[in-house]
């Protein structure tokens, strides 16, 4: 984060003297005039996040009333009673955890394995193979959702159940490798000097010893970029979740939270109230490691520019 | 610690486990050890069903029934079907709007928030908070401030004169709410990258332009926005990608209707599959929808690239 533009900027014209007394008498304001646009912007941001916290505590009748309560009588916590009593909120966010945090783990193992090899090793097939990966991240979902979907079907009856239609691992297991991840790793290792990894070769290091010893502590910056990004996409996925799961116990966040809207979609306190219990782990999450969700963000944008 | 390796067999003591060790140690065993797991999960969910859908798309296929061969009847069906047209134009007004309109907002937040003045991280955390919010819960939130008889946007609406609107519930509404909540949920996404990006604009460049003479909305012009050009570029690319994609909020908030009115690809194609088990026309429809991604973002590329100043 460097300096500011705008105060620089004006420095530099009153030193050279092109100031015009409206430029001096702007700096003279207490603060800058950036917070009067910032204010209502920060304000507009955040009104949904505020409203429907509101909403999630009225009673029934103040939430189906014209001109809307903007503050309610009473904080009606029984609201956030009620929604768990109808909808198993507690089994969607483990549910959601699990997936992400298993999906996120083996993505950081398959994809460094698979990267690294593609950095690295010559092997036969190299090419081609890597070929055939990237051709897959050009595709959307939808082309490939309705054999991923057979594909999965076929697997919970012939293979094992776990990872069949209406099951958790089904919603882990298509994305336990990303073509996205294998690229990034893959692009990441290749920036490294292969010095090290030489001679500890030279020592007599296996390649797998060279992988998790040397290059591993050099790569947390884009392992956490990864994690951080494969958490948010499983945290968030809904087309493929709303496809592969249909019974309550074996729902995700969103899809749990779509469903009880179906059910209750006039029950705007109790929607509410499930929306906050939904929406509260992952801003926790969020704010927590605020720096690496930025920072891979910001990265995959700098990274395609 | 080499001098310790005894139990290693030299090269001299080359026997079968010597032959074993080397194929255990080489570039090929490694290699190929390595990627094996990874790969096979692609190419089983991803490669080959790229390749199955576009079979599927030439067959008359369900859930249940046997499949044949119809050539390509599911295309012909596709150009004469009345949804699609209406889908096709859905989706690119949705897109026409929704990408302007985020990185326009994402641009203009990002450039307010480019500077160190009190509370900035308050600001800043405002706009990265709507990146936590998953599309359901950001289409449920919207839905209900846009609810005709109790929204609070009816409201204000009233406060201001305006008359009541149905929102949601209109043909001629519903659409643009759903490319106002998207906006709002992909502002904390623009401002990001475009934060990233102005950061590395040299402040040397920006000097140089004020003892030239230039006024800020000149320098911005001239010099700011030519250097953010490549993640204008990318912003362009990444959003339309999405746009082009659009299902969760409108499967939540209206499921196409009123009336088709936000029926858009996405939609319509997961309905054909998993409402009608229409296997094969979906998987056409899907490869409609590939060739639209592609067309678009190649045109982005072309165009973009005469507008973007890569400084390396």
């Amino acid at each position: 984060m460097s300096a500011t533009s705008a105060p620089a900027r004006g420095d530099l014209r009153q030193r050279a003297s092109h100031g015009s007394p409206a430029t001096r008498r702007r700096r003279r304001l207490p603060f800058s005039p950036w917070h009067l646009v910032l204010i209502p912007a920060t304000i507009a941001l955040i009104f949904p996040f505020a409203w429907l916290l509101i909403t999630s505590v009225e009673t029934p009748s103040e939430t189906l009333h014209f001109p809307p309560i903007l503050i309610p009588h009473a904080i009606r916590l029984a609201n956030y009673s009620d929604a768990l009593a109808s909808a198993p909120f507690v089994r969607f966010l483990v549910n959601s955890a699990v997936v992400a945090v298993v999906t996120v783990l083996c993505n950081l193992v398959l994809c460094t394995l698979a990267g690294y090899a593609f950095a690295r090793f010559r092997f036969l097939g190299r090419t081609a193979l890597f070929a055939v990966i990237m051709a897959t991240l050009m595709v959307p979902f939808q082309v490939t959702m309705i054999p991923q979907f057979i594909i999965t079907k076929w697997l919970g009856v012939h293979v094992l159940a776990g990872v069949g239609i209406n099951h958790i691992g089904a919603l882990i297991l298509p994305n336990a490798a990303t073509a996205f991840g294998i690229f990034f790793l893959r692009q990441f290792f290749r920036t490294l000097p292969i010095e090290y990894e030489e001679s500890a070769r030279v020592d007599g290091a296996s390649r797998l010893t060279v992988l998790v010893r040397v290059v591993l502590p050099l790569a947390t910056p884009a392992l956490a970029t990864l994690a951080a990004l494969t958490f948010l996409d499983s945290w968030n996925n809904f087309l493929w979740p709303l496809i592969a799961v249909t019974s309550t116990n074996q729902m995700t966040l969103p899809l749990g939270l779509a469903t009880f809207q179906g059910a209750h979609a006039t029950e705007w306190n109790l929607l509410m109230a499930a929306n906050v219990m939904s929406l509260v782990p992952m801003l926790a999450v969020f704010f927590i490691a605020q720096r690496y969700f930025i920072r891979s963000v910001a990265a995959t944008g700098l990274a395609g520019t | 610690m080499t001098a310790n390796t005894v139990a290693r067999p030299g090269p001299r003591q080359a026997g079968r486990a010597g032959l074993v060790r080397r194929a255990l140690d080489s570039e090929q065993f490694n290699g190929w050890a390595f990627v094996t797991p990874g790969v096979a999960v692609i190419l089983l969910f991803g490669a080959a069903p790229i390749v199955w859908s576009a079979v599927m798309s030439f067959q008359k296929s369900s859930l249940f029934g046997s499949s044949a061969f119809v050539g390509l009847a599911n295309y012909r069906k596709m150009a004469h079907d009345p949804v699609v047209a209406q889908a096709i134009q859905h989706t690119l007004i949705y897109t026409a709007l929704f990408v302007p309109g985020t990185m326009i907002v994402g641009l203009f937040l990002a450039v307010a928030m480019n500077r160190k003045i009190r509370g900035i991280s308050i600001y800043r955390t405002a706009a990265y908070a709507t990146m936590a919010i998953s599309t359901i819960s950001e289409a449920i939130v919207f839905i209900w401030l846009f609810d005709p008889s109790y929204g609070i946007v009816n409201y204000a609406f009233s406060k201001v004169g305006l008359p009541q609107q149905q929102f949601l519930n209109s043909p001629s509404e519903a659409l643009y709410v759903i490319v106002a909540m998207t906006i709002w949920g992909w502002t904390g996404f623009a401002v990001v990258v475009y934060l990233a990006a102005l950061q590395g604009v040299p402040q040397s460049l920006l000097e140089a332009a004020a003892i030239d003479g230039a006024g800020p909305w000149r320098t911005f012009r001239r010099v700011t926005l030519p250097l953010l050009s490549p993640a204008t570029l990318f912003l362009a690319v990444w959003l339309t990608i999405n746009a082009l994609q659009l299902f969760d909020e409108v499967y939540l908030s209206t499921q196409g209707g009123p009336l088709n009115a936000t029926t858009v690809l996405v939609y319509y194609l997961y309905n054909q599959a998993f409402e009608q088990f229409n296997f094969g026309y979906a998987s056409a429809i899907a490869y409609f929808l590939f060739l639209v991604i592609i067309v678009v973002t190649v045109i982005q590329f072309r165009v973009g690239r005469r507008f973007t100043y890569y400084r390396s």
